[in-house]
Protein backbone atom coordinates (compact mmCIF):
# COMPACT_ATOMS: atom_id res chain seq x y z
CA UNK A 1 0.00 0.00 0.00
CA UNK A 2 2.96 2.51 0.67
CA UNK A 3 3.68 2.92 -2.69
CA UNK A 4 0.06 3.25 -3.95
CA UNK A 5 0.39 7.05 -4.34
CA UNK A 6 3.41 6.15 -7.04
CA UNK A 7 1.80 3.74 -8.85
CA UNK A 8 -1.54 6.08 -9.36
CA UNK A 9 1.15 8.52 -10.55
CA UNK A 10 2.69 6.31 -13.31
CA UNK A 11 -0.86 4.67 -14.53
CA UNK A 12 -1.79 8.42 -15.30
CA UNK A 13 1.57 9.31 -17.00
CA UNK A 14 1.09 5.78 -19.43
CA UNK A 15 -2.55 6.59 -19.99
CA UNK A 16 -1.95 9.89 -20.68
CA UNK A 17 0.64 8.75 -23.12
CA UNK A 18 -1.98 5.94 -24.49
CA UNK A 19 -4.30 8.90 -25.05
CA UNK A 20 -1.53 11.18 -26.86
CA UNK A 21 -0.43 8.66 -29.10
CA UNK A 22 -3.85 7.23 -30.54
CA UNK A 23 -5.50 10.84 -30.96
CA UNK A 24 -7.42 11.70 -33.62
CA UNK A 25 -8.30 14.88 -32.59
CA UNK A 26 -6.13 17.55 -31.22
CA UNK A 27 -8.39 18.84 -28.51
CA UNK A 28 -8.40 15.79 -27.32
CA UNK A 29 -4.88 15.49 -27.58
CA UNK A 30 -4.40 18.51 -25.13
CA UNK A 31 -6.47 17.27 -23.00
CA UNK A 32 -4.80 14.30 -22.94
CA UNK A 33 -0.97 16.22 -22.34
CA UNK A 34 -2.94 17.84 -19.33
CA UNK A 35 -3.90 14.28 -18.10
CA UNK A 36 -0.40 13.15 -18.44
CA UNK A 37 0.66 16.20 -16.84
CA UNK A 38 -1.11 15.81 -13.90
CA UNK A 39 0.20 12.55 -13.14
CA UNK A 40 3.43 14.92 -11.94
CA UNK A 41 1.64 16.91 -9.52
CA UNK A 42 0.33 13.17 -7.83
CA UNK A 43 4.02 12.42 -7.71
CA UNK A 44 5.52 15.40 -6.54
CA UNK A 45 3.23 15.84 -3.35
CA UNK A 46 3.57 11.91 -2.71
CA UNK A 47 7.34 12.39 -3.08
CA UNK A 48 7.23 14.97 -0.18
CA UNK A 49 4.28 13.77 2.10
CA UNK A 50 5.47 12.67 5.87
CA UNK A 51 3.60 10.61 7.80
CA UNK A 52 1.31 12.67 10.15
CA UNK A 53 2.42 15.94 8.29
CA UNK A 54 0.21 18.51 8.31
CA UNK A 55 -0.01 21.37 5.82
CA UNK A 56 3.28 23.72 6.18
CA UNK A 57 0.75 26.79 6.88
CA UNK A 58 1.77 27.54 10.58
CA UNK A 59 -0.59 30.19 11.72
CA UNK A 60 -2.36 28.23 14.40
CA UNK A 61 -0.01 25.34 14.20
CA UNK A 62 2.99 25.29 16.29
CA UNK A 63 6.34 25.82 15.01
CA UNK A 64 7.69 22.89 14.88
CA UNK A 65 5.35 20.49 14.15
CA UNK A 66 5.75 17.37 11.63
CA UNK A 67 4.98 19.01 8.19
CA UNK A 68 5.26 17.54 4.64
CA UNK A 69 7.10 19.14 2.43
CA UNK A 70 6.65 22.96 1.29
CA UNK A 71 9.17 22.86 -1.83
CA UNK A 72 7.48 20.30 -3.99
CA UNK A 73 4.17 21.91 -3.30
CA UNK A 74 5.73 24.98 -4.88
CA UNK A 75 6.97 23.08 -7.65
CA UNK A 76 3.48 21.52 -8.01
CA UNK A 77 2.14 25.09 -7.65
CA UNK A 78 4.39 25.88 -10.86
CA UNK A 79 3.35 22.56 -12.51
CA UNK A 80 -0.30 23.70 -12.38
CA UNK A 81 0.37 27.58 -13.94
CA UNK A 82 3.11 25.77 -16.92
CA UNK A 83 0.29 22.98 -17.61
CA UNK A 84 -2.37 26.03 -17.85
CA UNK A 85 0.12 28.31 -20.16
CA UNK A 86 0.62 25.40 -22.63
CA UNK A 87 -2.11 24.33 -22.98
CA UNK A 88 -3.81 27.46 -23.88
CA UNK A 89 -1.06 27.64 -26.79
CA UNK A 90 -1.75 24.41 -27.96
CA UNK A 91 -5.12 25.53 -28.25
CA UNK A 92 -4.52 28.66 -30.27
CA UNK A 93 -2.18 26.75 -32.34
CA UNK A 94 -5.26 23.75 -32.62
CA UNK A 95 -7.46 26.60 -34.02
CA UNK A 96 -4.60 27.80 -36.52
CA UNK A 97 -4.54 24.12 -37.83
CA UNK A 98 -7.95 24.26 -37.61
CA UNK A 99 -8.22 27.35 -40.08
CA UNK A 100 -5.63 26.23 -41.96
CA UNK A 101 -6.08 22.94 -43.22
CA UNK A 102 -10.03 22.57 -42.31
CA UNK A 103 -9.09 19.45 -39.58
CA UNK A 104 -8.42 18.99 -36.35
CA UNK A 105 -7.18 15.16 -36.96
CA UNK A 106 -3.10 15.36 -36.53
CA UNK A 107 -2.71 12.89 -39.11
CA UNK A 108 -4.58 14.73 -41.78
CA UNK A 109 -2.79 18.12 -40.59
CA UNK A 110 0.77 15.83 -41.97
CA UNK A 111 -0.98 16.22 -45.60
CA UNK A 112 -1.16 20.43 -45.62
CA UNK A 113 1.95 22.15 -46.66
CA UNK A 114 2.98 25.93 -46.39
CA UNK B 1 -0.29 0.59 -32.04
CA UNK B 2 1.87 -2.01 -33.23
CA UNK B 3 4.93 0.31 -31.54
CA UNK B 4 2.47 1.85 -28.76
CA UNK B 5 1.67 -1.47 -26.82
CA UNK B 6 5.33 -2.73 -26.01
CA UNK B 7 6.50 0.65 -25.39
CA UNK B 8 3.80 1.87 -22.96
CA UNK B 9 5.03 -2.15 -21.29
CA UNK B 10 8.78 -0.65 -21.14
CA UNK B 11 7.76 2.89 -19.96
CA UNK B 12 5.84 1.44 -17.08
CA UNK B 13 8.57 -1.31 -16.06
CA UNK B 14 11.26 1.86 -15.86
CA UNK B 15 8.87 4.02 -14.07
CA UNK B 16 7.84 0.55 -11.59
CA UNK B 17 11.38 -0.22 -11.35
CA UNK B 18 12.33 3.65 -10.58
CA UNK B 19 9.77 3.85 -8.11
CA UNK B 20 11.15 0.86 -5.90
CA UNK B 21 14.00 2.50 -5.35
CA UNK B 22 12.21 5.45 -3.83
CA UNK B 23 11.18 5.97 0.01
CA UNK B 24 8.03 4.24 0.81
CA UNK B 25 5.27 6.80 0.86
CA UNK B 26 5.06 8.83 3.88
CA UNK B 27 8.67 7.82 4.48
CA UNK B 28 10.28 11.74 3.83
CA UNK B 29 13.78 11.78 4.25
CA UNK B 30 14.66 15.09 2.24
CA UNK B 31 16.42 17.61 4.75
CA UNK B 32 15.06 21.31 2.80
CA UNK B 33 11.43 20.37 3.70
CA UNK B 34 12.29 19.95 7.53
CA UNK B 35 14.62 22.58 7.16
CA UNK B 36 12.22 24.96 5.50
CA UNK B 37 9.46 24.29 7.69
CA UNK B 38 11.53 25.38 10.92
CA UNK B 39 13.59 28.40 9.12
CA UNK B 40 10.93 30.16 6.97
CA UNK B 41 8.59 31.30 9.77
CA UNK B 42 11.58 32.92 12.10
CA UNK B 43 13.03 34.37 9.03
CA UNK B 44 10.30 36.03 6.61
CA UNK B 45 7.55 35.73 9.02
CA UNK B 46 5.27 34.45 6.46
CA UNK B 47 2.76 31.71 8.09
CA UNK B 48 2.28 30.39 4.35
CA UNK B 49 5.93 28.34 3.97
CA UNK B 50 4.52 27.08 0.42
CA UNK B 51 4.37 30.80 -0.47
CA UNK B 52 7.44 31.93 1.31
CA UNK B 53 9.15 28.67 -0.47
CA UNK B 54 7.93 30.69 -3.58
CA UNK B 55 8.63 34.15 -3.80
CA UNK B 56 11.88 34.31 -1.53
CA UNK B 57 13.42 30.55 -1.19
CA UNK B 58 12.76 29.83 -5.10
CA UNK B 59 12.13 33.32 -6.25
CA UNK B 60 13.87 33.18 -9.22
CA UNK B 61 12.34 30.21 -10.25
CA UNK B 62 9.08 31.51 -10.03
CA UNK B 63 9.93 34.56 -12.24
CA UNK B 64 11.35 32.09 -14.72
CA UNK B 65 7.34 30.64 -14.35
CA UNK B 66 5.93 33.93 -14.98
CA UNK B 67 7.87 34.51 -18.00
CA UNK B 68 6.68 31.04 -19.26
CA UNK B 69 3.08 31.76 -18.56
CA UNK B 70 4.25 35.61 -19.85
CA UNK B 71 5.96 33.96 -23.43
CA UNK B 72 2.28 31.65 -23.29
CA UNK B 73 -0.09 34.85 -23.25
CA UNK B 74 2.23 36.80 -25.97
CA UNK B 75 1.71 33.56 -28.71
CA UNK B 76 -1.73 32.99 -28.03
CA UNK B 77 -2.30 36.50 -28.62
CA UNK B 78 -0.16 36.44 -31.95
CA UNK B 79 -1.73 33.99 -33.05
CA UNK B 80 -5.26 34.95 -32.38
CA UNK B 81 -5.65 38.14 -32.06
CA UNK B 82 -7.81 40.25 -35.20
CA UNK B 83 -8.67 43.44 -34.26
CA UNK B 84 -11.37 43.77 -36.60
CA UNK B 85 -13.01 40.37 -35.26
CA UNK B 86 -12.51 42.36 -31.76
CA UNK B 87 -14.87 44.90 -33.00
CA UNK B 88 -17.82 43.40 -34.78
CA UNK B 89 -18.06 41.08 -31.28
CA UNK B 90 -18.62 44.73 -29.25
CA UNK B 91 -21.87 44.46 -31.84
CA UNK B 92 -23.16 41.21 -30.69
CA UNK B 93 -24.98 40.55 -27.51
CA UNK B 94 -26.68 37.66 -26.03
CA UNK B 95 -28.96 36.91 -23.22
CA UNK B 96 -29.17 33.96 -20.73
CA UNK B 97 -32.78 33.30 -21.41
CA UNK B 98 -33.33 31.91 -17.87
CA UNK B 99 -33.60 34.68 -14.66
CA UNK B 100 -32.26 32.13 -11.73
CA UNK B 101 -29.49 31.26 -13.58
CA UNK B 102 -28.59 34.89 -13.97
CA UNK B 103 -28.99 35.67 -11.09
CA UNK B 104 -26.80 32.76 -9.45
CA UNK B 105 -24.74 33.02 -11.49
CA UNK B 106 -23.57 36.84 -10.88
CA UNK B 107 -24.01 36.08 -7.47
CA UNK B 108 -21.63 33.24 -7.90
CA UNK B 109 -19.32 36.02 -9.89
CA UNK B 110 -19.31 38.36 -6.78
CA UNK B 111 -18.56 35.60 -4.74
CA UNK B 112 -15.50 34.41 -6.95
CA UNK B 113 -13.92 37.90 -7.23
CA UNK B 114 -14.37 38.30 -3.51
CA UNK B 115 -12.47 34.62 -2.48
CA UNK B 116 -10.03 35.48 -5.41
CA UNK B 117 -9.17 38.78 -3.69
CA UNK B 118 -9.01 37.18 -0.56
CA UNK B 119 -7.08 34.14 -1.41
CA UNK B 120 -4.35 36.55 -3.17
CA UNK B 121 -4.41 39.38 -0.35
CA UNK B 122 -3.55 36.91 2.64
CA UNK B 123 -1.50 34.26 0.05
CA UNK B 124 1.29 34.50 2.18
CA UNK B 125 -0.87 34.13 5.41
CA UNK B 126 -3.26 31.17 5.31
CA UNK B 127 -3.62 29.08 2.31
CA UNK B 128 -3.85 30.90 -1.41
CA UNK B 129 -1.21 33.25 -3.05
CA UNK B 130 -1.10 35.55 -6.24
CA UNK B 131 -1.30 32.38 -8.73
CA UNK B 132 -4.51 30.41 -7.17
CA UNK B 133 -6.05 33.82 -6.43
CA UNK B 134 -5.54 35.14 -10.02
CA UNK B 135 -7.29 32.14 -11.46
CA UNK B 136 -10.35 31.81 -9.59
CA UNK B 137 -10.49 35.79 -9.72
CA UNK B 138 -10.19 35.52 -14.05
CA UNK B 139 -12.63 32.42 -13.62
CA UNK B 140 -15.33 34.91 -12.18
CA UNK B 141 -14.83 37.19 -14.66
CA UNK B 142 -15.00 34.75 -17.22
CA UNK B 143 -18.68 33.63 -15.42
CA UNK B 144 -20.08 36.98 -16.54
CA UNK B 145 -19.04 36.51 -20.05
CA UNK B 146 -21.69 33.40 -19.34
CA UNK B 147 -24.19 34.87 -17.24
CA UNK B 148 -24.05 38.15 -18.62
CA UNK B 149 -24.16 39.84 -22.06
CA UNK B 150 -20.75 40.24 -24.04
CA UNK B 151 -21.50 43.88 -23.51
CA UNK B 152 -21.21 43.63 -19.56
CA UNK B 153 -17.82 41.06 -20.22
CA UNK B 154 -16.18 43.59 -22.75
CA UNK B 155 -14.88 46.61 -19.86
CA UNK B 156 -13.16 43.49 -18.52
CA UNK B 157 -11.54 42.23 -21.21
CA UNK B 158 -10.40 45.93 -22.90
CA UNK B 159 -6.70 44.96 -24.19
CA UNK B 160 -5.44 48.38 -23.84
CA UNK B 161 -5.58 47.97 -20.05
CA UNK B 162 -5.25 44.42 -19.75
CA UNK B 163 -1.17 44.43 -22.12
CA UNK B 164 0.14 47.61 -19.66
CA UNK B 165 -1.41 45.27 -16.66
CA UNK B 166 0.43 42.00 -17.13
CA UNK B 167 3.44 43.73 -18.10
CA UNK B 168 3.51 45.63 -15.00
CA UNK B 169 3.02 42.17 -12.91
CA UNK B 170 5.52 40.64 -14.84
CA UNK B 171 8.09 43.34 -14.75
CA UNK B 172 7.36 44.32 -11.35
CA UNK B 173 8.30 41.25 -10.03
CA UNK B 174 12.02 41.74 -11.73
CA UNK B 175 11.81 45.44 -10.28
CA UNK B 176 11.77 43.72 -7.12
CA UNK B 177 14.84 42.03 -7.70
CA UNK B 178 15.96 44.91 -9.66
CA UNK B 179 15.60 46.79 -5.97
CA UNK B 180 17.44 44.41 -4.21
CA UNK B 181 20.44 44.44 -6.71
CA UNK B 182 20.58 48.30 -6.50
CA UNK B 183 20.50 48.54 -2.85
CA UNK B 184 24.19 46.61 -2.82
CA UNK B 185 22.27 42.78 -2.23
CA UNK B 186 21.72 39.94 -4.62
CA UNK B 187 18.86 39.79 -6.84
CA UNK B 188 15.63 39.17 -4.85
CA UNK B 189 16.80 39.82 -1.77
CA UNK B 190 13.87 40.77 0.76
CA UNK B 191 14.50 43.95 1.50
CA UNK B 192 11.54 45.87 3.26
CA UNK B 193 10.82 44.98 6.49
CA UNK B 194 9.66 42.12 7.33
CA UNK B 195 6.69 43.30 9.64
CA UNK B 196 4.60 41.06 12.24
CA UNK B 197 3.99 37.26 11.47
CA UNK B 198 0.40 36.36 10.88
CA UNK B 199 -0.32 39.83 9.37
CA UNK B 200 -0.98 41.11 5.99
CA UNK B 201 1.84 43.93 7.08
CA UNK B 202 5.01 40.52 7.32
CA UNK B 203 7.06 39.37 5.10
CA UNK B 204 8.55 42.17 3.22
CA UNK B 205 9.34 41.55 -0.59
CA UNK B 206 6.68 38.47 -0.55
CA UNK B 207 4.10 40.92 -0.36
CA UNK B 208 4.55 42.43 -3.26
CA UNK B 209 6.10 39.70 -5.44
CA UNK B 210 3.08 38.16 -4.33
CA UNK B 211 0.88 41.36 -5.70
CA UNK B 212 3.02 41.31 -9.05
CA UNK B 213 2.11 37.59 -9.75
CA UNK B 214 -1.39 38.02 -8.96
CA UNK B 215 -1.92 40.61 -11.31
CA UNK B 216 0.18 38.98 -13.64
CA UNK B 217 -1.96 35.61 -13.72
CA UNK B 218 -5.43 37.04 -13.30
CA UNK B 219 -4.65 39.61 -16.80
CA UNK B 220 -2.88 36.42 -18.33
CA UNK B 221 -5.86 33.90 -17.38
CA UNK B 222 -8.47 37.22 -18.83
CA UNK B 223 -6.16 37.59 -22.06
CA UNK B 224 -6.57 34.06 -22.67
CA UNK B 225 -10.14 34.01 -22.61
CA UNK B 226 -11.04 36.74 -24.65
CA UNK B 227 -9.12 35.75 -27.30
CA UNK B 228 -10.32 32.14 -27.26
CA UNK B 229 -13.83 33.75 -27.01
CA UNK B 230 -12.99 36.07 -29.65
CA UNK B 231 -11.82 33.97 -32.36
CA UNK B 232 -14.31 30.91 -31.54
CA UNK B 233 -17.13 31.61 -29.50
CA UNK B 234 -18.23 34.86 -30.59
CA UNK B 235 -18.28 34.05 -34.74
CA UNK B 236 -20.92 31.24 -33.58
CA UNK B 237 -23.08 33.50 -31.70
CA UNK B 238 -26.66 34.79 -33.58
CA UNK B 239 -26.82 38.04 -34.17
CA UNK B 240 -29.34 39.53 -31.40
CA UNK B 241 -32.26 41.37 -33.74
CA UNK B 242 -32.98 43.13 -30.34
CA UNK B 243 -30.47 45.35 -29.91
Amino acid sequence: MSYLPYAVAGWIFLVGIAGIATSKNLIHLAVCLTVTQSSSYVLLLSVGYVKHGVAPIFLGTKLGTTAVDPVVQALTLTDVVVSVAVIGLILALALDAHRLSGTVDPDGIADVSG
Amino acid sequence: MMVLGPGLLGLGSLFAWAMAGLPAFGDYHGPYGFVLNRVVVPLRHTTNVVMGTTFDVRGVDTMGEEFILYAAVVGVTLLLRDETRSKQAERRTRRLPNDTARLVGIAMVGGGLLVGLWLMAFGYITPGGGFQGGVLAAGAILLLYVVGSHRDYRPFRDVHALDPLESLGSGGYVIVGLAALASGTAFLTNLFGLGTTGTLLSGGSIAILNWASAIAVTCAMVLLFAEFLETYVVPLEPEDSGS
